[in-house]
Order: C-alpha cells, then sequence, then structure tokens
C-alpha cells in the first residue's frame, strides 16, 4: 500500500517542503512538495537520503565509550543506562564546576527551541550554533543597520532584474525554491553578476563574472557607492532621504574609493565597476545585492556585509518587489500569536550569566548571543576563559572539522571531562565523544513545527514517514529525558510530538489536522510588503537603516574605519574554502551516494601559478599554514585568481567508523588559522595565507 | 526512445547529479553503476566568461536495438505499447553480449547479482502515470519528459509567446 507524506527536509538546514512516497513502510521515492510550485524537484542531497535509512555505517544505538578518546571502542547501551550516565557525569561535574561549565552546540533546527529550553532548565549560559560560524557577522551587519538579523530578511528571487552575487553560490547550494525563482528571473531577462575569485557553477550561469582578488569584495562595493552616489542620479534619492540615516558620512567617507583605485586593489577593471553602477541602477529597485553566505569571509567582514546592505538601501531595494524584503510572521498576516515557545516559560536565574564566548558581553559586544560566537570555544576551553569548561553537548553540529584551526579544537575537546554527542553518523566530534545518544533520521521522525516567516508566511511541518530503523530517538525526547535525569524534567511539559504541536498551536487558532492536506498552512495568500513612503518598520533606534551605526558607535566601533588594503606575499596564496552541490558543510561525506558523487576535495590553483611550482594536474601537493599542513591532490586550471587557492569544505575525515569518508581529501579545518571578523564574529575563514608546493613521494 | 523523450534544457540544468542519484535510489543500482547519466561540459571560461552545457543520456530504447539483437537467450524485450526497452532479470544470463553490442555501452553490469541492468525510463512509474525517477527529481526542470509531439508543441508554444510578448511591448500595446 503506497502513501505519501509531506514532510520537511532536513540533508541541509533549508529544510526544502518535500513529498515522500512510502510503500509497507520503506521510503521508495522523494519529490518536491507539489503543493509549492517552486519546488520543480529536490537536490542531490535530497534525492540521497534514502540511501542513509539503511545504512549500516550509521549509529545504530546509544554508545558509551570504552577505550581511549577516538579509538572507536565502544559498548552498546540502552537508552535508559545512557541517559542515566551522562545526566550522572554531569552531576558530578556540575558540582564542581558548576552547570555554566556546559557548552551546547547545534545546527539551528526545528528542535531548537527545546535546545535552549534545556540550557535554561540546567542552568548554563554556554549555547551557540553552527550559524555563528557560517553566518555571525552577516547577522551582525543586518541588526546594525536594520534592526534585523538576517534570518529575518530575505531576497525576493523571482521578481528580481538584477543579482550581485559575492562568492554566493546559488547554484551549488541549493535552495530549491530561491534557484528556481532566479532561473525564472533570469528567463525573463534578469542579469545575473557573480563575483568570486573562483569559478563555481554559480559563474557559469552568470551574465558577467568577475575574477576579483581574493579579499578585496569591500573595495569593489565601496568603489560601486562611489559611482552611485558621486553622479547624483544613480541612486534613489527619495527612498534615501526618507530612509537612511547617515548618508552624509557616506559621502564624504567615500570621496577616495574611485573605481580607479578600485581595479587597482580588485584587478577589476574601472569601466566595467561603473558599467555595473548604472546597470544596477537603471534596474532598480528590483535589485539584489545578496548578503550572504559563505564565501568572502575576512577580519573586515562586517563592513564588507554592510557595505551590501549600503548597496540595497541607495538603490531602495530594501522591502521592494524584486529586491530584498523583511519577512512577515502570523501577527503581519492577521494571527493573535505565532507558535508558543518552550523557551519563554521562567526559568530559575542562573548563577553565573557571563558566556563562554563573551558573546552580547565585553568580547563581543555586539554580536548576536542567541547564537554565540563558536569560534571562540576552543580558545575558551584551552585558556579556562573566563572559567572552566568541562562538559560539551555536540547535537548534530561537528566543531572539530567546523570550525578553523583542527588541531586547536581537538587539544579543546581533548580537555573536556565529558562530550555528549548526538548524530546520525560517526563524525569527528561524535567519534571523540563519551556518549552518542544518536539521533533518529529526519525520514523517520516529526519534529516541532516550524514558522516559515517570509513575503506569505506559513507554518510547517515534519512529518515521520517511516518507522526508526535502529534504536534511536528524536532530539526533542532525548532533551527531555536527559532533563528529567538531572531534576529539570518540568520545562518539557510533554511526552509525543502531538503534544508538542498542540502546545504551539494553542494561541494561534490552527488545528493539527490542517496540516494533513499540504503539509503546512499558509497565513495569507497574498505578498506583505511595506508601505515604501511610510510603513517601514525599521528596528533601528532611529527607525531608519542605520548608514551610521548606533549599536556599532556605542560600542566604539566605527561605522566607516578606512580600507584596509589588502597585503599578499608573493610565493603565497589565499585559501579560499567552498561548497558543492553534493554536501552538506562536514556532515554528509560518508553517505554512500553522495560519497560516491564527490568522494574527495581537491586543490584549485591557477595554471600560471602551478607551473612556476612545477605542479601539474592530480599531482599531490602539501599545503601548509601556521595552523597545520597535508597533502591534496592539485587542480591546476585558469578558473582561479593567480593570487587563491580553494577547495571544497568538509572533507579529510579521521573516523575510522565512517569508512566510506575515512582520510578521503583534506580537511579545511587542518589549514585554516582561527582569524577572525573581531566585531562581527564571524571566523575569516577565507583569510588563511598558505605555501604549497610539490609533496615529496 | 520508445515513444518517449528526455529533453535536457541545458540552460536551466546546474549539474547537480540529482537525476543520477534518484535512478540508483529507485532502480537499487549498485555504487560505481550509473543507468542514467547527466554529462557536463564545463565550466570553462570563454573570453573570460565561464560557460557549461548538459546533456542527459538515458538508454535510447532503439527502434532496433543492438541489445536485443546480440542478446542469446531473448531476455531483452520491447514493450509493444510503447518501445520502452528492457532486460527481463530471470532470464538474463549474465553473458554481457547487449553491454558489448550497445554502441554507447548502455546497458550495465550488476555485479551485486551477475547480470546486465539497464534504464527501463521507469516504465514502472509510467504505467503508474508518473515520470521516470530522473525527470521527476530535477531540481530546476531542466529534464523534461514526454511524447516527442507534446514536446514539440511545448517548446514552440513557449518561443511563439515569449516572441509576441515581446513585439507587444515594443509596439507599446
Amino acid at each position: 500500500m503506497k502513501k505519501t507524506v509531506y514532510t520537511l527536509c532536513f540533508m541541509c538546514s533549508v529544510r526544502c517542503p518535500i513529498a515522500v512516497t512510502v510503500e509497507d513502510d520503506e521510503v521508495i521515492a522523494i519529490g518536491g512538495n507539489p503543493f509549492v510550485p517552486a519546488m520543480k524537484g529536490i537536490c542531490p542531497k535530497c534525492a540521497a537520503a534514502i540511501g542513509w535509512t539503511h545504512d549500516p555505517q550509521r549509529v545504530q544505538s546509544p554508545l558509551i565509550r570504552t577505550g581511549p578518546r577516538g579509538s572507536g571502542q565502544w559498548k552498546h547501551a540502552t537508552w535508559d543506562e545512557a541517559l542515566g550516565y551522562t545526566a550522572s557525569r554531569c552531576k558530578d561535574i556540575f558540582a564542581r564546576y558548576g552547570s555554566k561549565s556546559a557548552v551546547f552546540c547545534e545546527r539551528v533546527n526545528l528542535t531548537t527551541d527545546i535546545s535552549k529550553t534545556f540550557m535554561n532548565a540546567i542552568g548554563s549560559p554556554n549555547y551557540f550554533s553552527h550559524d555563528t560560524v557560517c553566518k555571525g557577522s552577516i547577522n551582525t551587519a543586518c541588526r546594525s543597520m536594520l534592526g534585523y538579523t538576517d534570518g529575518q530578511i530575505n531576497a525576493d528571487w523571482a521578481n528580481t532584474r538584477h543579482v550581485v552575487l559575492y562568492g554566493r553560490n546559488v547554484f551549488e547550494s541549493i535552495e530549491v525554491k530561491a534557484m528556481n525563482g532566479l532561473l525564472d528571473a533570469m528567463s525573463k531577462g534578469a542579469k545575473l553578476t557573480c563575483i568570486d575569485p573562483r569559478v563555481s557553477i554559480t559563474a557559469a550561469k552568470s551574465s558577467r563574472y568577475f575574477m576579483i582578488r581574493p579579499g578585496t569584495d569591500l573595495a569593489v562595493n565601496y568603489a560601486l557607492i562611489h559611482v552611485l552616489i558621486k553622479e547624483h542620479l544613480h541612486y534613489d534619492v527619495a527612498y534615501v532621504n526618507r530612509w537612511v540615516e547617515g548618508f552624509d558620512r557616506l559621502y564624504s567617507f567615500i570621496n577616495p574609493y574611485t573605481p580607479e583605485w578600485a581595479e587597482a586593489e580588485t584587478g577589476i577593471p574601472a569601466h566595467d565597476i561603473i558599467q555595473l553602477a548604472k546597470e544596477v541602477s537603471e534596474a532598480k529597485p528590483a535589485v539584489i545585492f545578496h548578503y550572504g553566505y559563505r564565501g568572502s569571509n575576512h577580519p573586515n567582514e562586517i563592513h564588507f556585509r554592510r557595505s551590501i546592505l549600503m548597496l540595497n538601501a541607495l538603490l531602495g531595494s530594501i522591502e521592494s518587489k524584486g529586491g530584498l524584503f523583511i519577512k512577515k510572521g502570523p501577527k503581519d498576516a492577521g494571527l493573535k500569536a505565532g507558535l508558543k515557545k518552550f523557551s519563554d516559560q521562567s526559568f530559575p536565574k542562573m548563577e553565573d550569566t557571563r558566556r563562554f564566548d563573551g558573546c552580547g558581553q565585553e568580547k563581543f559586544p555586539i554580536a548576536d548571543p542567541a547564537h554565540g560566537v563558536g569560534a571562540m570555544f576552543p580558545h575558551a576551553v584551552l585558556n579556562e576563559d573566563p572559567y572552566p569548561l568541562k562538559v560539551l553537548f555536540a547535537f548534530r553540529y561537528d566543531p572539530l572539522y567546523s570550525l578553523a584551526d583542527w588541531n586547536q579544537t581537538r587539544k579543546a575537546l581533548e580537555k573536556l571531562e565529558l562530550i555528549v554527542s548526538c548524530d546520525i553518523n560517526f563524525g569527528g566530534t561524535t567519534s571523540l565523544a563519551d556518549v552518542i545518544l544518536p539521533e533518529t533520521f529526519f525520514l523517520e521522525r516529526s519534529d516541532p513545527l516550524q514558522m516559515g516567516a517570509g513575503l506569505k508566511p506559513a507554518i510547517n511541518r515534519r512529518n515521520a514517514c517511516c518507522k526508526p530503523r535502529f534504536d534511536t530517538r528524536p532530539m526533542w525526547l532525548i532533551l527531555k529525558q536527559l532533563a528529567e535525569r538531572m531534576g529539570a524534567g518540568q520545562y518539557f511539559p510533554y511526552e509525543t510530538i502531538e503534544d508538542i504541536w498542540n502546545y504551539q498551536l494553542s494561541d494561534t487558532g490552527i488545528a493539527i489536522s490542517d496540516f494533513d492536506k499540504k503539509g503546512f498552512v499558509t497565513l495569507t495568500d497574498k505578498a506583505i510588503l511595506w508601505d515604501r513612503d511610510n510603513g517601514l518598520d525599521f528596528k533601528t533606534p532611529s527607525g531608519k537603516i542605520e548608514f551610521v551605526s548606533s549599536l556599532m558607535e556605542k560600542h566604539g566601533f566605527s561605522s566607516f574605519p578606512e580600507y584596509p588594503k589588502t597585503e599578499m606575499p608573493q610565493d603565497r596564496f589565499r585559501l579560499i574554502v567552498g561548497r558543492c552541490a553534493a554536501h552538506t558543510n562536514v556532515m554528509t561525506q560518508n553517505n554512500p551516494y553522495l560519497n560516491e558523487l564527490v568522494p574527495e576535495n581537491v586543490l584549485w590553483i591557477n595554471d600560471v601559478r602551478a607551473k612556476s611550482l612545477g605542479i601539474e594536474n592530480n599531482d599531490r601537493v602539501e599545503i601548509e599554514s601556521g595552523a597545520g599542513k597535508g597533502q591534496i591532490k592539485a587542480f591546476v586550471t585558469n578558473m582561479i585568481h593567480p593570487e587563491a587557492v580553494f577547495m571544497l569544505h568538509g572533507f579529510g575525515h579521521q573516523e575510522s567508523g565512517a569508512r566510506r569518508s575515512y582520510q578521503k581529501g583534506l580537511a579545511d579545518a587542518m589549514i585554516q588559522e582561527a582569524i577572525m571578523d573581531p566585531i562581527g564574529g564571524s571566523p575569516a575563514f577565507d583569510h588563511t595565507v598558505v605555501q604549497v608546493r610539490k609533496a615529496e613521494v | 526512445m520508445g515513444d518517449y523523450l528526455i529533453y535536457t534544457d541545458s540552460q536551466k540544468c546546474v549539474a547537480c547529479h540529482a537525476c543520477e542519484i534518484a535512478c540508483k535510489t529507485k532502480n537499487r543500482v549498485p555504487i560505481g553503476t550509473t543507468l542514467g547519466k547527466i554529462v557536463i561540459m564545463g565550466p570553462k571560461l570563454v573570453n573570460g566568461q565561464p560557460r557549461m552545457a548538459s546533456l542527459f543520456v538515458p538508454c535510447f530504447h532503439c527502434e532496433d536495438a543492438w541489445c536485443i539483437n546480440a542478446c542469446p537467450v531473448d531476455a531483452i524485450r520491447k514493450r509493444s505499447k510503447d518501445g520502452l526497452v528492457h532486460i527481463l532479470p530471470d532470464l538474463c544470463v549474465g553473458c554481457k553480449s547487449c553491454v558489448l553490442a550497445c554502441p554507447w555501452h548502455i546497458p550495465q553490469w550488476n555485479a551485486a547479482v551477475g547480470k546486465a541492468m539497464k534504464c527501463d525510463l521507469c516504465m514502472d512509474r509510467i504505467d503508474e502515470g508518473l515520470e521516470p525517477a530522473c525527470v521527476s527529481v530535477c531540481p530546476t526542470g531542466a529534464l523534461q519528459f514526454g511524447e516527442p509531439a507534446t514536446l514539440s508543441h511545448q517548446s514552440r508554444e513557449t518561443y511563439a509567446l515569449n516572441l509576441l510578448g515581446r513585439s507587444q511591448s515594443r509596439y507599446g500595446h
């Protein structure tokens, strides 16, 4: 008997709405949810999800470590044993160091509300998410200018007339709906400008590609701004007068940053910059300068992301059709309330509210404590700064391969007394854990409802398609059962997923059965765009788009510091990293189908530079930085800037439990130095300077 | 391709290979073996601008199929209703004649069971009114499945309506 289940994917963080065909409790096919027209299909990761349902290399039951860390020696445990063991170890450690000695990290997901409830319930302020590493500075930049986080804005791809992307690889990161919106717009004549030191699939799909010198994206933006505002008619004067705070400061600041100056810094010809400025001006306000994600992560990232938002503002494209928009929620759609949160309960006061990362406090005063500054984790552990950290809950997140400087992170993990991992695979941190609490795979579980804010807000549901194949549990149940054993079960007033759904919906007037037909409930049929004359609700102190940011200036950060020239020794390279369509960060390399598709990474190196180093295509090369060194196969090509070398993120796994990905390729984290944007909070993943030489055989 | 075609819109293809993976999971194709294959040219730089192109290569379901003619045990058949060429696994003796005979070596060797296997355009799905797995998952609609006449109608309509739309705006209607 066949049935169709509408659910949300979780092979990456996009969570596309999908339709899953199930026969006799087996998933036999996955496609896009047909009630969402832009979901024309699914990406390769989603297609490969079936490969994980019966994969014997998954974590199949709770495990407790018996040998040295990372030895792969485990004993199988019952859930009661594993949870009891975790709770009693925590109690012992908390008695000595306090509950603040626990850090919880995760990939933000539908259970995040419950993760935060867990940390409040046990009394630790130390939560951080993957978001901090992926886009911390984008978040900070958005809040400094708009008063919204990056998660609260989006791009109206389908109606745009010109998109400018800086390393943002839309055609390989694949958000299916967004990608189709852009393709549809392009088929109607929209232009795509791609700025990237390396030719990606996105570059190959672009109308115009600029091979920019790595680390200089901010310079091209300053020159674009220069052209737009010095040739007075090219920007949206009325919009800027109405909605921008601090334009005068920008006007005088931008003086030295001419297109000719930018040409010397970026390698992009001045006349091309001028031409681009004219084209985007003609397309305004249906223009998207996209603010993220990945690509071009350097220490000055906060200013780079802010410059992107300034360009949008100058063209009046914030809250415009075909531009950026502020996501609308349930209240905008006329509902009394949105989904009720468990983390809004009142919790006991924490004995110490100082965070391990100083986020929202003295170290990173304007980074977002909702996500933290995860890059500080190894430093905090190793230096016991501001106090000893002893317990890590790594829930579906792998700091070992996700943070820069693998060797330092490994040392920090070794120093911990207890690592608790919740994972479906043997990931890097999972393999070093003391106890593994295996999560049920997304096709096999239901999760809390998702508030899908947007132009047309909706509430979405992940619904189990089949029974769990192994002895696993969903994260919302694991956290509740762990909290119960730690004496804090009262904050988890549910037994089943239906209890959670009913709790979430209790103030909305929506019934859970409303989700059965399509998997989601739309709250409005019409796109909600605010009135551009008087209705833009920016959450900054001034209520405007703050070019001069009160948030930054209040904490002693200049809104317009002088541009620092990018210096580069002639015999070195800048290591830049990125993604491909086959893999999600460090998580999917061992999936049987995705591993077959892209089994290892290679080092892209410019053909002229390679020749001078005696490196030929497919040679093994050694790459070395201040953080570490390793060997990898060279891909010699003219499709990368001479100053850059590139590798895909997430390879070089050393976990013997994940046999397909074991020792395939090289971990970028092994080479990346722990450099940061000190204001925004992002790691500067594309800033490490490296040496490359032919490996000795 | 029997009575059907799979058309690749190179403009829309993003070289993600979801088509191949869906084919493998649907047809239980062993790792290392590919029935429907997406072939990508590029990206490469042409006057500084990167370009790429794609073409999906499933079995062509030839009218006079080399594989059928080569099979010594009559294990490969053509469906009379729509001309799809498929292997009857129970009859296949694993001699690989079909693999050798096909000019594109499209029949594949399934080492796990010691038999040949090939793309049958997911004829069980077609019989249920569905598209082949490869086409059904394509995230951008770059792969289009249908009968040649339907595809032709669709392409000409899209082309002509686009052209008419442009001339209308030019004359200010």
